[in-house]
């Protein structure tokens, strides 16, 4: 029997299972997909929000804002890349005004630091591109841009390194607690008992939950569509660029991603799917008519993939994060939408507290809090690289040339902690074939790598698990 | 009289031909801008011909079939009749030639009894 | 540092050309930098014929004409890198290029000549909704899977763009045992050769869908199937005209761009229309001494005609090493594109340097027929020859005389598709 179960490992999971790690137990995480980061953590605006937006005294006010503020030493620790790039929320109309008004006014309840108003001729001082019309905007400094897959695996690397167990391939279909307080947890690979359950399943956070508690929670999963541009428009704007928000969220965003691109996105469409991340011509269309109401000449020639994410919205608008009554030992971390990126280390540390309390259970002297991230060649010095490679040889050769990433990174994604089994593992980890041609130069060269290196055969590679196999058998 | 449509593949150029024939024959070509066109259209009516070009796998041990595929490109020779041309791809499919390979060697002797033979269009030196 | 007088960047049809025709003009230090394990550039997945018909009358796959030049080049004692990738290069003409055994290095070249080739436009850039499965390919990549690692991408395909990858690629499926069920071309014609429509998609009875595009993926896993629709003359989808077929692959043939980023961060000029550097009648770009030849320099329908500017690169680059043909001040003539021209190569004509003759190579924007290729200077029609056909998939060219040019330095030259009576 484990001690805690977590379902999900996406970052909430992730992020919880990393705090656990810094206690001695028997803590396992289920994940239906593949790998890390496949559902909601993979397909979303990659920002540090700053926590003006959330309702005062809500959930997610309190941890998007503490979340925030432990984001630098957990990138520092974790060795991923983080900048506090700003936002700003545009106002286009006088008549709306007290909108910004009223978010700084939240923002300053929520303990959100730095923000004020700033005006027309000091907003276009900031951002050349910013539309004609705007003529005030609320400016958070604390603003940032993380890479959501990067913060993902970090996490749980770090997690494993520390004894967490990660089982992939393992979809929960049923929960139940017996007449001891014991889960029994049914999945596609077999039955699991647990002590504790963290449930982190996302957009199938409420189902989980309403198989132990009578109490019901429901989900709306609420798809979101976004294009992302070439690295040639990254620099377009250099702040995070809010429309003021509406009860749908908080807009169509324009922003430059921690590595370099632009990104535009995304929409807000409640639908029903919860498999749906599919783009749609009108989401799509919505995507790109959005990003010129702020910024003015955005290229969207420059397109270089479009993507859907969905958020887990719950009903009452907020995280739910605890246990409910009558299921003793069931955490839940559900309704994980926006800003649920930023929040997930406050979660983490959150729940994890909460579970010492409850097993009373004592930190390890042996913790690692640190990891070291595969090394990003293309920043380093060529000095730099030159000694890499004669250690090397692999950081030699180019694999992906958009991104400029070397053999040596893709063999180190493969054969870390929790490695990578397909090409979006290996994208996801080293940004091969992330660039601008998409995958069309190193795609079979990846490929080669992962059967080399892992025994694979060629058949039986995928993109990103399942099904998603590349190649059959010539006759 | 019976007039066919032809595209000519001669040259870049695609000229739009037409011919006209009689009992089988051809009775006259037009719309051709030289020599290969009328040649092209008059042999295409009758009997079309193709090049085919593919790959077939290489081994460098023969005791060894199971390695990963080593393809070396090949073609016909000459044209063979477009009928054919699925005849050619079985023998094709089921060749297996042994390294090292060199630019012309005769892979196939007439292949699918079309008197054409299969060759390499590239050499595999083998490993 | 080590210092050669010219570098070559890439071993393609272009650059195999340029550096054979530059030993030709009497250059010792030449080294071509190649980033694949052998020369010969994308030629070594193109096994199909109809290579080399204009250099060699007869018709090669592309293997065989890769191999004709690459037997130039050992023959001559040229020296390549394999493996090799540049990653920079500056504009004092500093090469830096690395690969597993030399790390990286730079090396200091008299004359640097480009010829990256192009890559493919990815599916992000067409913007088509859907899901993102397993099962898109750009054609070029399902080509390399099915001609060199010997691994089919799928068994039912829809190909989208009629491009020559795309309608190569077609057959080339079929010949595997797989069923391709259509090509979907956006525009009212197709951008492939005719002899390419002939060969590959009538003789197996593949439908040519003109006006259509992809409007939807299906799968979220594999492609499970593809939603194909007509478009109106604004290229939007016509509701009601939609049709699914259910398939596992998406193939993708909708264009390839020069692949210029090593130019654009050296800051060479760059042609919006064609992505690739603007250059003068010797190939030389807006930085002397760099020259570019063949798919990086404009997006060739013909690899002899690659073959054939690459090698008078490869001679203005030998010239340029030794200290020769240097540009002349106030000689130029500014090449323009008039009405149904879509670019020209070159956009200048150095009316000293130039050798006796030049060729003008240029687009068309759309399919005409029995129209006029005029040539206007300072507004003189000093050419002007009918065409029965010309397509935007086919280069059309001009040849221009030096004596004639020389009457107009400074001028402004301009080529133009007219009827009759312009």
């Amino acid at each position: 029997m484990k001690d805690i179960v977590i379902i999900g490992a996406g970052v909430t999971g992730c992020a919880v299972a990393r705090e656990l790690s810094r206690y001695g137990a028997d803590i396992c995480v289920l994940e239906r997909s593949e790998d890390v980061c496949c559902g909601t953590s993979k397909a979303n605006s990659g920002i540090v929000h700053a926590g003006f937006d959330a309702a005062i005294g809500s959930n997610k006010a309190r941890f998007n804002v503490e979340g925030s503020a432990m984001m630098p030493d957990l990138a520092r620790d974790l060795d991923i890349p983080f900048k506090r790039n700003g936002a700003l929320v545009i106002c286009t109309d006088e008549t709306f005004r007290s909108g910004l008004d009223e978010l700084l006014e939240r923002g300053k309840r929520n303990g959100v630091n730095n923000i004020r108003i700033v005006e027309r001729e000091e907003l276009r001082r900031m951002e050349s591109h910013i539309s004609e019309k705007a003529v005030a905007a609320l400016y958070a400094p604390d603003s940032g841009i993380i890479c959501p897959f990067k913060l993902t695996i970090a996490l749980a690397e770090n997690a494993n390194v520390n004894g967490v167990e990660f089982k992939f391939d393992t979809e929960v279909r049923d929960i139940r607690r017996d007449s001891d307080g014991i889960y029994h947890i049914q999945t596609n690979a077999g039955e699991l008992t647990a002590r504790c359950v963290v449930n982190a399943a996302g957009i199938y956070a409420a189902d989980l939950h309403n198989k132990v508690s009578a109490h019901k929670l429901h989900i709306t999963p609420r798809r979101g569509e976004y294009c992302l541009l070439d690295k040639a428009a990254g620099k377009h704007v250099s702040c995070t660029i809010f429309p003021q928000p509406t009860k749908m969220g908080k807009g169509i965003l324009v922003t430059p991603t921690i590595h370099g691109n632009l990104m535009v996105g995304p929409t807000a469409e409640d639908i029903d799917d919860p498999e749906s991340t599919a783009t749609t011509r009108a989401g799509l269309d919505k995507v790109l008519s959005g990003a010129a109401q702020n910024v003015s000449g955005v290229p969207l020639r420059q397109v270089i993939t479009s993507f859907a994410g969905l958020r887990a919205h719950e009903d009452g608008h907020d995280f739910i994060i605890g246990e409910p009554e009558d299921a003793p030992n069931f955490i839940d971390c559900a309704g994980i939408e926006s800003p649920g990126l930023t929040s997930a280390p406050a979660i983490g540390r959150h729940v994890a507290q909460m579970l010492r309390d409850k097993l009373g259970l004592s930190e390890k002297t042996n913790w690692i809090g640190t990891r070291k991230d595969v090394v990003c060649t293309s920043e380093l010095s060529p000095e730099a690289h030159n000694a890499l490679i004669q250690k090397n040889p692999a950081y030699g050769t180019i694999i992906c040339r958009c991104e400029s990433v070397t053999e040596g990174e893709i063999l180190d994604a493969i054969h870390r902690p929790l490695g990578a089994r397909s090409l979006d593992g290996v994208k996801r980890r080293t940004r091969a074939g992330m660039g601008r041609c998409q995958a069309g130069f190193c795609m079979h060269r990846v490929m080669a790598i992962l059967h080399r290196e892992l025994g694979i055969p060629m058949e039986e590679l995928t993109k990103s698990g399942g099904k998603s196999t590349l190649v059959t058998e010539q006759e | 009289m019976e007039t066919k449509e032809l595209t000519c593949i001669g040259c870049p150029m695609g000229c739009q031909i037409t011919v006209t024939m009689e009992n089988g024959a051809v009775v006259s070509v037009a719309g051709n801008s030289c020599k290969i066109g009328d040649t092209y259209a008059r042999k295409e009516v009758i009997c079309p011909m193709r090049i085919v070009t593919s790959t077939v796998r290489v081994v460098n041990d023969p005791s060894d079939l199971k390695k990963d595929p080593v393809k070396v490109p090949v073609k016909t020779s000459a044209d063979i009749p477009k009928s054919a041309i699925f005849d050619v791809m079985d023998v094709i499919h089921k060749t297996c030639a042994k390294a090292p390979v060199k630019i012309g060697d005769i892979i196939v002797e007439n292949v699918a009894n079309t008197g054409v033979n299969i060759i390499a269009t590239k050499d595999y030196p083998g490993k | 540092m080590n210092s050669y007088d010219i570098v070559i960047v890439g071993g393609g049809p272009a650059g195999l050309a340029a550096a054979s025709a530059a030993r030709d003009a009497g250059c010792e230090r030449i080294l071509i930098l190649e980033r694949d394990r052998e020369l010969g550039g994308i030629l070594n997945q193109c096994i199909h014929n109809g290579f080399g018909l204009h250099t060699f009358k007869e018709e090669l796959t592309g293997p065989e004409y890769a191999a004709r030049f690459i037997d130039k080049v050992l023959e001559k004692h040229i020296e390549y890198k394999l493996n090799t990738m540049v990653m920079d290069i500056a504009p004092d003409k500093t090469v830096t290029a690395m690969n597993r055994t030399d790390g990286m290095f730079s090396i200091k070249a008299k004359a640097v000549i480009l010829a990256m080739g192009c890559r493919e436009r990815p599916r992000g850039a067409l913007n088509i909704p859907g899901f993102r499965p397993a099962g898109i390919y750009s054609a070029g990549t399902a080509q390399r899977l099915v001609n060199i690692d010997g691994y089919m991408p799928g068994k039912r395909i829809v190909i989208l763009g009629s491009g020559d990858i795309g309608l190569i690629m077609a057959r080339r499926m079929t010949l595997e045992g797989a069923k391709v069920l259509c090509v979907a071309e956006l525009m009212p014609y197709s951008g492939g050769l005719k002899r390419n429509i002939v060969q590959c998609l009538n003789d197996y009875d593949i439908p040519l869908l003109l006006s259509h595009t992809v409007v939807d993926i299906q799968g979220k896993e594999r492609v499970e199937g593809v939603t194909i629709a007509k478009v109106d003359s604004s290229s939007k989808p016509i509701p009601g005209t939609e049709i699914h077929y259910d398939c596992d692959t998406l193939m993708l043939s909708t264009g390839l761009i020069p692949e210029n980023e090593l130019s654009r961060s050296a800051g060479i000029d760059i042609n919006p229309v064609t992505s690739g550097p603007f250059v003068s009648e010797n190939f030389e770009t807006s930085i002397p001494g760099v020259f570019a030849c063949g798919n990086v320099l404009h997006v060739h329908d013909l690899v002899d005609y690659v073959s054939e500017e690459a090698g008078r690169a490869g001679q203005s680059a030998a010239a340029y090493a030794a200290g020769h043909a240097k540009h002349t001040e106030n000689a130029d003539i500014r090449v323009k594109t008039g009405p149904g021209v879509r670019y020209t190569v070159p956009t200048t004509i150095d009316t000293v340097r130039m050798a006796d003759k030049t060729i003008v190579r240029f687009r068309v924007t759309q399919v005409y027929k029995d129209q006029y290729i005029n040539v206007y200077i300072n507004g003189t029609r000093i050419q002007h020859k009918k065409k029965r056909i010309m397509a935007p998939g086919e280069m059309e060219q001009v040849i221009l005389n030096k004596t004639q040019l020389a009457e107009y330095p400074n001028a402004e030259l301009t080529i133009a598709i007219e009827p009759e009576q312009a």
